[in-house]
């Protein structure tokens, strides 16, 4: 009875959940007494005249989308090339400003769109595709580690970016674009959220039904063996990095909605990071092989409340990155498996002394 | 017979002598390019000097990043704790009534500070350098603009005096367009990067700790049983490389004279392509100095020669290095793949 309470501790530690889920919990109990009106949800009428909710916990959802997009893509990445890729800010802003050229036909104030929207989206996806696979080919073929293959488009991309709109920084005419990343009218939840959904329900489908998941994890567990029961490790990771930037290509849709403009230098600025802890905040091992996409998702989200939280404590949008800096250190610390291992065994410890007690 | 000979010059360079040579051929092919082809600024020897001026920062913690990617890790931090620094020391010579030698206390101690937390949590808890860091650099900025938002410039009078200290270079000035001889100059922090550059290529050649960063980048197994402290090594790795950034952050202090936030933007990705163009693998094990030396002046020398060649739209800078550094990064690629073929067939 005892040994049990030491092995539940034990196991309840050691899953991959715990530290996100315990994470939630933190960060509810801890607005819960700082204000209980953080989880209060409202409805009222937006700038344009539409009925909205609003509320944190909206906010929290509506901002987290592009996040949770991109965490699908770099779990992928982290499983089957055992790194991270860091340039999905910059082409978040590649990607955006090629959808803005289509869009805009390369005039800066344009009367009406040049190009349906669906064109520009598609064109972005091929943009963003062929991002990743530049990166792609540069991580499985030239066998370069992936945060410095993918330095290259980090160091470049807003350059990049800056060079296809000549520098310039179009507005999009047309109201209907702005729809990506607002709200549609008669609609009262953010179409992030949509967008979001189908995004990680495509992905949760394509997981099920295909092999994907399955060698992506035994590329990333061990390379050779992959390669001796028949499958193609580079072809994997060539495919993790494609994804990824499909994930990219909807989130730069997002973020440029949202403004119906772009800022090179500013977009997505520091989302990499963002991305990459919501995949090591999942539980998944940034060294690659198993992983767990939900885990990642949940990251993201935990990550978006984090900073929603810190938004509502007033801290500055500069100075937020030191308090991230903290909590994510804390986090990562518990999670790891050397201090994990001491948790269970402080846990049992404690129940054989009880044992031993009683 | 033919084949053989070219095999064993393929296998008697070490990777690092292979790697260092490709990195310092290109620099010197690039200068001299420079001068024959553009002429103008670059024939004058103080062009030379204005690169090193600029950049004694970045060669400093370019080198505390070498050493931790020779033992197998990463430490993106550094342009961070050169904000810091910066920020810290400026807040401190012009709020605080500090002295100079009190504010480079205060830089080497944030250094420590940031290489012992990280060290611990790197090599003892065994968490992923990147992981560890990125929250080290996140911190780092977080924490600039909580000791001071706005940007302003020093008016301390010791510091003033110090910043504009030039040493002389004897032989290498030239006359202006006033026909007035200009002595060429460096700064005192230039005399600080090359002390150490070779301080640390003393120390990664010739000293047993400098050997067992190789020796744990190259296999921390290995590393193990030849009875090196591998958790010790790789602490000391990251200790060195803060406290490198530390002084880096003071050099870079010295060179700009203001405190800021946004100083030092991307100094972490630079040191890092410097490290690679200099031919350090991030791999581990393989790795020198002296080639993160040059790879410093090979990417501010394309910086100079991109905007003297009338590229001077922002966006070039930034496309010209992320080539220059895919273009290394293949070179490496097809070399080490040529190296270990050549291997496979003399044996």
């Amino acid at each position: 009875m005892n040994k049990n309470s030491g092995s539940l501790v034990k196991r309840l530690v050691g899953h991959q959940l715990f530290i996100p889920i315990l994470a939630i919990i933190l960060l509810a109990v801890v607005n819960l007494i700082n204000d209980p009106g953080f989880f209060r949800i409202t409805v009222g009428t937006n700038n344009a005249g539409n009925t909205v909710l609003s509320g944190y916990l909206i906010t929290i959802l509506d901002f987290g989308s592009e996040l949770a997009i991109l965490a699908l893509g770099m779990t992928l990445v982290t499983a089957a090339a055992g790194g991270q890729d860091i340039s999905v800010g910059a082409t978040i802003a590649i990607t955006g400003s090629a959808m803005l050229r289509i869009l805009c036909g390369g005039v800066a104030r344009p009367e009406k769109i040049a190009a349906p929207i669906i064109v520009a989206f598609l064109f972005g996806c091929v943009v963003g595709m062929l991002c990743g696979a530049f990166n792609g080919a540069l991580v499985a073929i030239f066998k370069i580690q992936p945060m410095i293959a993918t330095l290259i488009l980090f160091t470049a991309g807003r350059s990049i970016a800056a060079w296809i709109n000549n520098n310039e920084l179009p507005i999009v005419p047309d109201p209907r674009f702005a729809y990506f990343g607002g709200f549609i009218p008669g609609i009262p939840i953010p179409t992030t959220v949509f967008i979001a959904a189908a995004c990680i329900v495509i992905m949760l489908l394509v997981l099920k039904f295909t092999n994907l998941g399955l060698y992506t994890q035994a590329v990333g567990i061990n390379e050779n063996s992959a390669r001796l029961n028949g499958i193609n490790p580079t072809k994997i990771k060539f495919l993790a990095f494609v994804i990824l930037g499909l994930c990219v290509a909807v989130a730069a849709l997002i973020k440029v909605s949202r403004l119906s403009t772009i800022n090179y230098s500013v977009i997505a600025k520091d989302i990499e990071m963002d991305a990459i802890l919501a995949v090591a905040l999942g539980g998944n091992a940034l060294s690659g092989g198993r992983f767990n996409i939900m885990a990642s998702i949940l990251g993201a989200y935990v990550i978006q409340f984090l900073t929603t939280t810190l938004y509502k404590f007033n801290v500055s949008s500069d100075a937020l990155a030191a308090y991230k800096a903290v909590v994510v250190i804390l986090l990562v610390v518990f999670s790891a498996p050397i201090v994990r291992e001491k948790i269970g065994k402080f846990g049992r410890r404690r129940a054989s002394a009880r044992e031993a007690r009683g | 017979m033919e084949k053989k000979r070219k095999n064993s010059i393929f296998t008697k360079l070490s990777d690092t002598n292979m790697l260092l040579l490709i990195t310092i051929v290109v620099f010197f092919a690039m200068y001299i390019g420079a001068v024959v082809f553009l002429g103008g600024g670059f024939k004058k020897p103080q062009t030379l000097f204005n690169i090193l001026n600029a950049n004694a920062a970045l060669i400093i913690t370019a080198c505390g990043m070498s050493i931790v990617m020779i033992t197998g890790g990463i430490d993106i931090s550094v342009g961070g704790v050169v904000a810091l620094v910066s920020m810290c020391c400026a807040v401190h010579l012009d709020f605080g009534n500090g002295s100079v030698p009190t504010s480079i206390l205060i830089a080497v101690g944030i250094g420590i500070a940031f290489g012992v937390v990280q060290g611990f949590l790197v090599a003892y808890l065994e968490i992923q350098p990147f992981i560890v860091s990125l929250a080290g650099m996140f911190f780092a900025r977080g924490m600039t603009t909580i000791v001071h938002t706005a940007p302003f410039n020093v008016a301390h009078e010791g510091f003033n005096k110090l910043k504009q200290t030039r040493i002389n270079v004897p032989g290498m000035g030239s006359l202006n367009k006033k026909g007035i001889y200009v002595p060429a100059y460096i700064e005192i922090g230039v005399v600080v990067a090359l002390l150490v550059i070779i301080i640390f290529f003393i120390v990664l050649r010739w000293t047993k700790l400098g050997r067992s960063f190789y020796a744990v980048g190259g296999n921390q197994q290995s590393a193990l049983m030849l009875g090196i402290n591998v958790k010790r090594t790789r602490f000391l790795s990251h200790l060195i490389c803060s406290i490198l950034a530390g002084i880096g952050g003071y050099v870079y202090f010295l060179h700009v004279g203001s405190g800021s936030a946004s100083h030092a933007v991307g100094l972490e990705m630079n040191a890092i392509a410097s490290s690679i163009i200099g031919g350090t693998m991030l791999t581990g094990g393989v790795g020198n100095v002296i080639g993160t030396l040059f790879g410093v002046l090979s990417l501010s020398t394309i910086q100079n020669i991109v905007s003297s060649a009338g590229l001077d739209q922002a966006w070039w800078t930034g496309i010209t290095i992320a080539a220059m550094l895919c273009i290394f990064l293949l070179i490496q690629s097809i070399v080490m793949a040529q190296k270990k073929r050549a291997l496979r067939s003399d044996s």
